[in-house]
């Protein structure tokens, strides 16, 4: 049995086999590897007996189930008019001369993939980003270079 | 009984059962409320708001496809209100869809394009957005073209793909703007479940799924000197073309089919029946050899039960679904690959002519048949055994080119041989057909008697229920069958792929014990298949059905044992049922394929 196939049926055993089982499921993958493979998909149609594209299509709605491979890092910009009118251009513009990628790309060494997002809530304190699952308000492009600094140094002590 | 309302729909009194839409209450009278996302085989989607009404006293507009009726409502179908936001609902739509309307095959029968000549939408319309998104159109498969750029996202062919057929080819994916009608992981149509029964196509309102058409090389072929063109025609075409053609729905049209394809230049015009009472030979001869094998023998190789294999939509669906039941599907060909294989062979020795120079096309009322055409085990003749497939609507279209007045023509004879059919073949275009059929033959050969029905009409399998079962007890047989003397044949019939998987599922899990299973993937078998004309409904399909029936109760012949054809092709040719030769051209295999 392949790891994938091992770990989707853990997950199918853990939150059973109803069609309300999908999304559990589809999150404990994400939580365990990041982004749902078309492999990994395939077996969630067989352990759920529904049709991998409904799997496909549930699996796409939802921005936080990612279908492709991602950075270590995600960061998502909210695009929404507030943060629009806070400034959002100049941030993204920032973030990809500091990142050297363009919005929708991930870096070459895997750490950092920049998206946009819809409204995170933080329109009081425009404009906001996701890292990972935490967020950064009020931002500001020199705020920017900090926050990316900070991630590549923690990186590093890491190893 | 249900209770009844009483409401007023345009200052009209109504009385409608409770649970009743609007929509309902208003074609009760002859109100027309315009409609996209909604169709009557499907559940309620309430997505594309064209058929949003006005409720006497509330702001909002209410989607009538989805609001149940209730006591004392006062609705307007065409209010000031109503009719802008109706016009707002269809531009917006346009907006979205690659308007090529001249271009598209869908010109004229486009329900899209109905509302926006009601409408007179575009002149002030919103931005054309098609320029700004990145559509794709799947051109690959044989069958389907997928053109994302005409698609609305009512999702009728989802709820098709679900509801009716449950394989789920197709999906929603992504959101909002981004939202669209998908296959796993936005693969091309042929390479995933799909089984190409084109159902979505009947029932998609704009040119986002047809069929792919074949037209133009046939054309070619009939204008080609050194051709020669024979044609096939399915069982299901001659109670549906008429339909096309503007005769009402119903009306048996194959005199009339006959004469057109003579019109259209075809050299030798032939029937599929011709075919099909030939599979029930082949097919009927493996079913008894099989209980035999399984009886007698102990055989423990051969597989029971053994389910038909005219509906290429089936073969790829347990293809598909369900390889482990691969060997228990009969080995015969369809009657169209049947006839291909003995057209370029058999019959191209007949009239002298060389299989190169030949060229093979069947008219079916079946987009599943363009991709069975195409398969690779469909070459026993060393050619390609049918090299085009058209649709009935195809047919129509051609017809229509050709500037010829269809219900004015007269009726006209098929060519001989492998023109002639029994009662028999032609019920095969309607679900329980096929086992009506290999019955009437299958107990005569057993116990030398006609099957113990009034006038051979084996009414237990017609109709259309999702899944039927009949058992025949075969009493006083020959004497070369006694071990089948007091058995029960346990049959069941099933149609559209829906209620096929739930058959399947009973039979694997033990629920249900079988010896010969018919399986058709479209609602109400051929006549209801995914090449047919376009609307499709319960009352449409019911109306083909009791045609297929007259033109088997007015055949001479009406077993296809007694097809003198039949009679003749197996002392020419074929020698015996099941022989080499049978088994060289119109026996098959299949293949495990993959489950998305």
């Amino acid at each position: 049995m392949t790891a994938v196939k091992q770990l989707v049926k853990g997950l199918a055993e853990q939150h059973g086999r109803n069609e309300e089982s999908l999304l559990p499921i589809l999150q404990g993958i994400v939580s365990q590897e990041q982004h749902i493979s078309e492999d990994a998909m395939v077996e969630v149609a067989r352990e759920l007996n529904i049709s991998a594209a409904q799997v496909y299509g549930t699996a796409t709605f939802y921005s936080f189930l990612h279908t492709k491979p991602l950075g270590k890092f995600v960061i998502r910009v909210c695009k929404t008019i507030t943060c629009m009118m806070h400034g959002k251009n100049q941030i993204i513009k920032e973030l990809e001369t500091v990142l050297k990628i363009n919005l929708g790309e991930t870096t070459h060494d895997g750490k950092f993939t920049l998206l946009e997002t819809n409204c995170l809530g933080q329109c009081h304190k425009g404009p906001a980003m996701l890292i990972n699952d935490k967020p950064y308000t009020q931002l500001t492009p020199e705020k920017v270079r900090e926050i990316i600094m900070m991630y590549r140094h923690e990186e590093v002590r890491a190893n | 009984m249900a209770e009844k309302i009483n409401l007023k729909i345009d200052n009209i009194a109504v009385n409608i059962d409770e649970g009743s839409t609007i929509l309902e209450a208003a074609q009760k009278i002859n109100i027309r409320i315009p409609t996209l996302c909604y169709h009557e085989d499907l559940c309620v989607a309430g997505n594309c708001r064209v058929c949003m009404v006005e409720q006497v006293g509330s702001d909002r507009l209410i989607p009538s496809c989805a609001m149940p009726v209730s006591e004392g409502m006062e609705i307007m179908t065409n209010s000031l209100k109503v009719r802008s936001a109706r016009k707002q609902v269809v531009e917006l739509l346009v907006s979205e869809h690659r308007a090529e309307c001249t271009r598209c095959y869908k010109n004229g029968k486009c329900e899209l394009q109905d509302l926006s000549s009601e409408y007179i939408v575009g002149e002030n319309g919103y931005i054309d957005l098609i320029p700004l998104k990145g559509y794709s159109i799947d051109n690959f498969s044989p069958s389907i073209i997928k053109d994302d750029s005409k698609c609305i996202r009512c999702q009728r062919c989802v709820r098709t793909c679900n509801e009716l057929q449950n394989i789920g080819a197709l999906s929603v994916a992504y959101k909002g703007e981004h939202m669209k009608i998908s296959s796993f992981y936005e693969k091309p149509m042929y390479e995933v479940v799909c089984t190409n029964c084109g159902q979505c196509i009947n029932r998609c309102p704009t040119g986002a799924l047809t069929e792919k058409t074949y037209f133009d090389e046939v054309w070619s072929a009939l204008n080609s000197e050194k051709k020669h063109v024979v044609v096939q025609t399915a069982p299901a075409v001659r109670i549906a073309l008429g339909e096309a053609l503007g005769m009402p729905v119903g009306e048996i049209v194959t005199g009339k089919l006959v004469a057109a394809l003579r019109r259209l230049g075809f050299n030798s015009v032939l029937d599929t029946d011709f075919t099909a009472d030939l599979t029930i030979i082949e097919e009927g001869n493996e079913l008894l050899q099989r209980l035999k094998k399984v009886l007698v023998d102990g055989d423990t190789s051969v597989k029971l039960p053994l389910t038909t294999s005219c509906s290429p939509g089936w073969v790829k669906f347990i293809e598909h679904a369900f390889p482990e039941y691969l060997e228990n599907v009969s080995t015969a060909k369809s009657p169209q690959q049947m006839f291909g294989a003995l057209a370029k062979t058999f019959y191209a020795k007949k009239i002298g002519v060389e299989p190169e120079n030949m060229v093979s096309i069947s008219v079916m009322p079946c987009t599943a048949k363009k991709y069975e055409a195409d398969r690779p085990e469909m070459r026993s003749s060393g050619y390609k055994d049918v090299d085009y497939v058209l649709t009935t609507r195809e047919l129509a279209l051609m017809i229509k080119q050709a500037g010829i007045d269809f219900s004015s023509l007269p009726d006209d004879e098929y060519d001989s041989i492998m023109g002639e059919s029994s009662g028999a073949a032609v019920i095969f275009g309607a679900t329980g057909g096929v086992m009506e059929a290999a019955l009437r033959t299958a107990y005569e050969v057993v116990t030398g008697r006609e099957v113990p029905f009034k006038n051979l009409n084996i009414t237990a399998v017609r109709g259309m229920e999702d899944v039927k079962e009949a058992t025949i007890k075969i009493e006083n047989v020959l004497p070369e069958w006694s071990f089948l003397e007091g058995a029960e044949l346990k049959t069941c019939v099933a149609h559209g792929l829906s209620n096929a998987k739930k058959v399947m599922e009973a039979v694997r899990d033990g629920k249900a014990e079988y010896h010969f299973i018919e399986i058709m993937a479209c609602p109400g078998g051929c006549l209801g298949g995914g090449g047919q004309p376009i609307p499709t409904s319960l009352a449409i399909r019911k109306q083909r059905s009791k045609a297929i029936y007259e033109e088997d109760s007015l055949k001479p012949i009406r077993k296809s044992h007694e097809n003198p054809e039949v009679i003749h092709i197996y002392e020419e040719f074929l020698k015996e049922p099941l022989g080499e030769k049978s088994h060289e051209l119109l026996h098959t295999h299949y293949t495990k394929r993959n489950r998305y």
